[in-house]
């Protein structure tokens, strides 16, 4: 198609919209339409076709070479890791739940699928979730909740995606079903200690 | 007036025989086998969509036909409004950015960036963003780009009677969509562009992966191109059909590879460069006639195009910060905010508050998938958008649908259709 293509310049109008500095011309390439004999009377481009079919064919035969067929339930495809899937609760060193119920999630939900229950821990410093629900029916799987998180405590890299249910209760997560696919986290944080910041630069900077 | 056979219940209750008011055949007709004389026809009323293969479940169109021919047409679009418009001025201007995914959901990240750009030029920030992550948003933009024209044209190929071709493209879009999953981590609901930037660097292999991924589809095009370019079913489908003037495209407002079929090279990466468009060498491929196989074409080439760009992107990207250093417009880094009281605080203000953009408004255009999309925005001040508007070229595009097919044939509609590439949740938002 790109065989009978003809160059010319064409002069664009002038104001960028904002940027660097442009060029003058626009390179302007008219596609082709090739339109020969052989295609009209039809059968030679048909067998043209059938040899790219059988090609393909062949190959595949042979080879897989062109084949991406997944045999999904005895195969599966790895999630890479930065995949968001189902919501996890990350437990601190104690096993407590690392969230200490800011609001910033369900602040930052654009589907408003996160409740928060807060209480207080006895601790007098800190609050801890009651009630920490995801309504995973809602949720949109856009991550904001992950970006807003400020202690690591929710995170969305299970790797599993929302299953089907069979009622519509089944979907909404609670805490002890959150903090049971939640792992101890490693994020240093406090400020406590005389190297902190030398650990903290090892510590997960981007939540995509 | 209907015209016809009597219904079953005419016949049952004898009320066929008293129908007078039907038009009958000429007297004699079929007698004297006359077959140049004319059959009484009379125009049909016939609904095309919602629910039709082809009209995506997203539109209807009212056909009136005489026979194969359209007489009259009328386009209803709306089937997908969901409020994007008033949604978004209840969300922060970071809230925007999943809804953006679903406009054109064939290149979401392609809106992703428009809204992001918009957002900055209202901030006044566009010159300050760093150039890596305007790289990356070349990067990603191209990538879907040449997945919203896989689409289109494998679906409409397949609308056709091409079904092989339509198979090796989408297997194209997969590849392409899988390495996005690895970037953005997910498939289609990217919500990967921040105000500011992006909202995560690029992976360690990224550059590797695409060139690879470029040369596989570079192989599957030139396979689909063998099967259909000359293949005179597909042809005689899309050759001379729908025939649109340069004058009357620009009058109705075209734009996108639609515009450029008819002979116009409008495109805004190069005639209003943003981002870094300027520093690539790439070609704008342009129609000579404006019909569907132009139309076919220009997509086919603009993919070849956004190839070479992300090429050249891929040897250029500088390294250095993929968002902004500003608490106020893109989130601190977590171990800022783990760890120092500045860091924490900028985080939750910008939560809870938003990115608060000077009052002002701001119209700021980019290259989309289907044309110009366009993000109009008005700002009170606050974290939220006072009045957010989509240009959507799809919906420009659509008001011209009639004007195309009137006329044509009933089988004309369909390679016209998929060649507009109307996407509803970008049309109707």
């Amino acid at each position: 198609m790109a065989a009978s293509h003809a160059e010319k310049t064409h002069a664009a109008p002038a104001a960028p919209q904002g940027g660097g500095p442009r060029k003058g011309t626009v390179a302007v390439r008219v596609v082709g339409r090739p339109d020969s004999l052989e295609q009209r009377i039809y059968l030679p481009e048909v067998v043209k076709g059938l040899g790219v079919t059988a090609k393909h064919f062949f190959a595949n035969l042979f080879s897989r070479k062109y084949t991406v067929t997944v045999e999904y339930p005895e195969q599966k495809v790895k999630y890479p890791p930065r995949n968001r899937g189902l919501h996890r609760l990350m437990h601190r060193e104690d096993g407590e739940v690392r969230c200490v119920a800011c609001m910033l999630c369900p602040t930052v939900c654009p589907a408003h699928c996160i409740t928060i229950v807060p209480e207080e821990t006895g601790n007098g410093n800190e609050k801890r979730p009651k009630v920490f629900e995801i309504d995973e029916l809602r949720c949109v799987v856009c991550g904001l909740c992950v970006e807003a998180c400020p202690c690591d405590a929710i995170r969305m890299d299970t790797g599993e995606h929302a299953t089907a249910v069979d009622f519509r209760a089944d979907a909404i997560l609670g805490k002890l079903d959150l903090l049971k696919r939640g792992a101890a986290s490693t994020a240093v944080q406090g400020g406590v200690g005389g190297d902190w910041r030398a650990k903290a630069d090892k510590t997960r900077d981007e939540t995509p | 007036m209907v015209f016809g056979m009597p219904t079953p219940d005419e016949i049952v209750s004898g009320a066929a025989r008293e129908l007078r008011s039907r038009p009958q055949f000429p007297p004699g007709f079929g007698e004297d086998a006359d077959d140049d004389a004319p059959l009484p026809t009379e125009p049909m009323t016939i609904n095309m969509g919602p629910s039709h293969p082809a009209m995506h479940g997203t539109v209807r169109i009212i056909l009136t036909v005489d026979g194969e021919t359209v007489k009259e047409a009328d386009v209803q679009v709306g089937y997908l409004h969901r409020c994007f418009e008033k949604e978004a001025e209840y969300a922060t201007y970071t809230q925007v950015f999943p809804y953006t995914d679903r406009l054109n959901y064939v290149s979401p990240l392609l809106n992703n960036v428009g809204f992001a750009m918009a957002a900055e030029k209202l901030l006044g920030i566009s010159d300050k963003i760093p150039e890596r992550a305007q790289y990356i948003r070349v990067l990603i933009g191209e990538i879907s780009r040449i997945t919203d024209h896989l689409t289109c044209v494998g679906a409409s190929g397949m609308e056709v009677g091409a079904f092989t071709p339509f198979l090796w493209m989408i297997k194209c879009r997969e590849w392409l969509w899988e390495l996005l999953e690895e970037l953005t981590g997910a498939r289609l609901t990217h919500s990967y562009v921040r105000i500011g930037g992006v909202a995560a660097d690029l992976t360690d292999n990224f550059a590797q992966r695409l060139r690879d991924v470029l040369a596989k589809c570079r192989e599957a095009m030139v396979d689909v191109e063998k099967l259909i370019v000359k293949n005179r079913i597909f042809r005689d489908r899309m050759d001379g059909v729908a025939v649109i003037s340069a004058e009357e495209a620009v009058a109705y407002g075209w734009t996108g590879p639609c515009l450029r079929s008819t002979g116009v090279p409008y495109d805004v990466r190069k005639d209003h460069p943003y981002l870094v468009y300027d520093r690539f060498d790439f070609d704008v491929p342009v129609g000579s006639t404006g019909d569907n196989y132009d139309r076919f074409a220009v997509r086919m080439e603009e993919m070849r195009q956004s190839m070479r760009i992300l090429e050249q992107a891929l040897d250029q990207i500088p390294a250095g910060p993929f968002k902004l250093d500003d608490p106020r417009i893109s989130l601190p880094p977590k171990s800022q905010v783990y760890n120092t009281i500045e860091g924490m605080i900028g985080h939750f203000k910008q939560i809870v508050d938003g990115v608060k953009i000077p009052p002002g408004e701001a119209y700021s255009y980019t290259e989309g998938g289907n044309g110009e999309l366009g993000f109009y925005l008005v700002s009170d001040g606050t974290g939220r958008p006072y009045r957010c508007h989509v240009r959507a070229p799809c919906f420009i595009l659509m008001q011209s649908v009639p004007k195309l097919i009137i006329g044509a044939g009933v089988a004309d509609i369909i390679p016209t259709f998929g060649m507009i590439n109307m996407i509803g949740g970008e049309c109707d938002r």
